[in-house]
């Protein structure tokens, strides 16, 4: 039987404020064990959690990114479960009335197709503290340092039909919250932390299969290995006679499989009900306007406008709009060497590559766009070939100076004197004559070797086009 | 609408309380009471009556984003039955 993924992601990326959602602990990562934790976040008895405004703001920002209507009016809920690190024995959220309503996204498929995934929703609540069960013997340790961080859980609808696809959305939602600052999307910090609902039916049918949750999945890799794994699993159980039963399952990267999370017999039933401690939280148009007023143009709108202004293909200006750090590197590129083109193909191959080797992010790049914008502009001006080109960024990665410099001082300028290339040429004919007869009867093969050789004796640096030309005609004989 | 005993049991369960196998029933009449109630306030038509969210007509008040809490762990820490290295101990809830 044919078998159809279906997968839909909810996604909790952890807000930029500088404060907590509900009080005024800062939330700094990284500091000493519940000392970012007070009275509120401790659920001590009398406290009453105030909303941060700039935890709004954000979800507001998100909101307009993904053209969803952001309710007038919102309430929050109390979700209510037990476990250690919950200390009010319930977590403040959204559950009816979220902030953020119905969205979309467009992701962009190896094959280049653009593909629209919708936005359920999107909804402020807080985070829980951290469970530490490794460090004592009989006892869980509780930090609560991040108990009432700010997150804003971003649901998607099921419209995800493979690995790859929910993989797309999770990087563009990625994307999306860098590009307009909401969050840092740290994943190995947990500021991006995915799950992921997966189920299978036949091809054909309309009904959903029974999903399975796969919890807390923080990498891309691991999202699209865990769902890989899930999607497996499930086909397997359903063939060989089972039923898939819906439940919470965990990725085990060591093991690469998901596997139970818990065995309860009863569903979650977290008895949702309006939170008494905070009022409706209501939203108007200047609101709005303030938090999106300085919104920066979003990856869909610059991948498209790179695709239209310079003539990338939509997959070089979706790798290219990746992260606005490289899009604007990419754009002063452009614009300083007037090839687009050319900027696109250094950036996203020489560029990338030399920051991948180094394990280097763009901003501490030793090529600065200005820098590479003078390399391509010797290229365009015919002074270096693109193969020597090379060879110049190279000595600009090591910080050798800009492009002039390394060229004129490692004597790499192109010879474009025809003359002194017929005379290479004419010694290159005259040392190979077995090859030259070879040419002349008709074995044009041996053309390339010619080539070669006054590349090689020109170090690289005769123009290419008229090595070609003379060649062809002194060849000719 | 009426709870049976099951249900009581759930809730127990659910808000982490100890009820004494003799309690259940009366429990299970006295929360069916309550839903009774509801069920007669459920009957009344309040098609043009926007959903109440809180008793008070007022919204959220927003407050600036700016830490104010200072460090008080010893002292909270001085309440907590069990604390080391920072960290607040409970019973291991995981095997």
């Amino acid at each position: 039987m044919q078998w159809e993924t279906v997968i839909g992601l909810e996604i909790h990326t952890q807000l930029a404020t500088k404060s907590k959602i509900f009080s005024g602990a800062p939330t700094a990562f990284g500091a000493e064990p519940n000392t970012q934790a007070c009275a509120i976040d401790l659920g001590l008895p009398g406290v009453l959690p105030v909303l941060n405004a700039e935890a709004v703001r954000l979800a507001v920002r998100f909101g307009s990114a993904i053209q969803a209507e952001i309710a007038p009016r919102s309430v929050f809920a109390r979700k209510n479960y037990f476990y250690p690190d919950l200390p009010k024995g319930y977590q403040i959220s959204q559950y009816e009335l979220p902030v953020v309503g119905k969205g979309l996204v467009e992701i962009v498929l190896e094959d280049g197709t653009v593909k629209t995934i919708g936005v359920t929703r999107a909804h402020l609540e807080e985070d829980a503290g951290k469970s530490l069960h490794e460090e004592f013997q009989d006892f869980t340790g509780i930090d609560l340092n991040r108990a009432g961080t700010p997150l804003l859980e971003i649901v998607s609808e099921p419209d995800m039909r493979s690995p790859q696809d929910a993989v797309a959305y999770a990087k563009k939602i990625h994307q999306i919250v860098r590009y307009i600052g909401i969050s840092d999307g740290n994943m190995q910090e947990g500021s991006f932390r995915m799950d992921a609902n997966v189920s299978v039916r036949p091809v054909g049918q309309e009904a959903f299969g029974t999903r399975a949750e796969i919890k807390n999945v923080n990498s891309f890799r691991f999202l699209e290995k865990a769902i890989q794994f899930e999607v497996e699993r499930q086909i397997d159980l359903i063939e060989g006679g089972g039923t898939v039963v819906q439940e919470t399952r965990l990725y085990d990267a060591a093991k690469d499989e998901t596997r139970s999370m818990r065995t309860k017999e009863e569903a979650n039933d977290y008895r949702y009900f309006p939170d008494p401690d905070l009022l409706p939280l209501e939203i108007d148009a200047a609101f709005i306007k303030n938090a999106t007023a300085d919104l920066p143009e979003l990856p869909d709108a610059k991948r498209a406008r790179f695709h239209a202004e310079h003539g990338l293909s939509e997959y070089d200006a979706n790798l290219l709009t990746g992260s606005r750090e490289l899009a604007d590197y990419f754009e002063v590129v452009a614009k300083e060497s007037g090839e687009p083109k050319l900027a696109a193909n250094w950036v996203s191959g020489e560029l990338m590559a030399a920051l991948n080797k180094a394990e280097k992010e763009l901003a501490e790049s030793p090529v600065s766009a200005p820098l590479l914008a003078g390399l391509i502009k010797r290229i365009k001006d015919g002074t270096i070939s693109g193969k020597i080109a090379k060879q110049v960024f190279e000595a600009m990665w090591q910080g050798e100076g800009d492009a002039d410099q390394v060229i004129e001082s490692q004597g790499l300028k192109q010879i474009t004197d025809s003359g002194a290339i017929e005379t290479m040429i004419d010694e290159i004919i005259a040392a190979n004559s077995g090859q030259v007869e070879q040419y002349r009867a008709g074995k044009e093969k041996v053309f390339g070797f010619f080539v070669g050789q006054a590349m090689k004796a020109s170090k690289g640096k005769a123009n290419p086009q008229q090595v070609n030309e003379i060649l062809k005609r002194k060849l000719q004989g | 609408m009426s709870l049976d005993s099951s249900d009581v049991e759930k809730i127990a369960h659910l808000a982490r309380l100890a009820i004494a196998p003799e309690q259940t029933e009366r429990y299970a009449a006295d929360l069916s009471n309550i839903l009774d109630l509801v069920a007669q306030m459920d009957a009344v038509d309040t098609t043009d009556v926007e959903p109440m969210a809180h008793p008070l007509h007022m919204a959220q008040r927003l407050r600036a984003d700016a830490p104010s809490e200072p460090n008080q762990r010893d002292l909270f820490q001085g309440n907590a039955p069990l604390a080391e290295a920072g960290l607040y101990l409970v019973p291991k809830v995981i095997e």
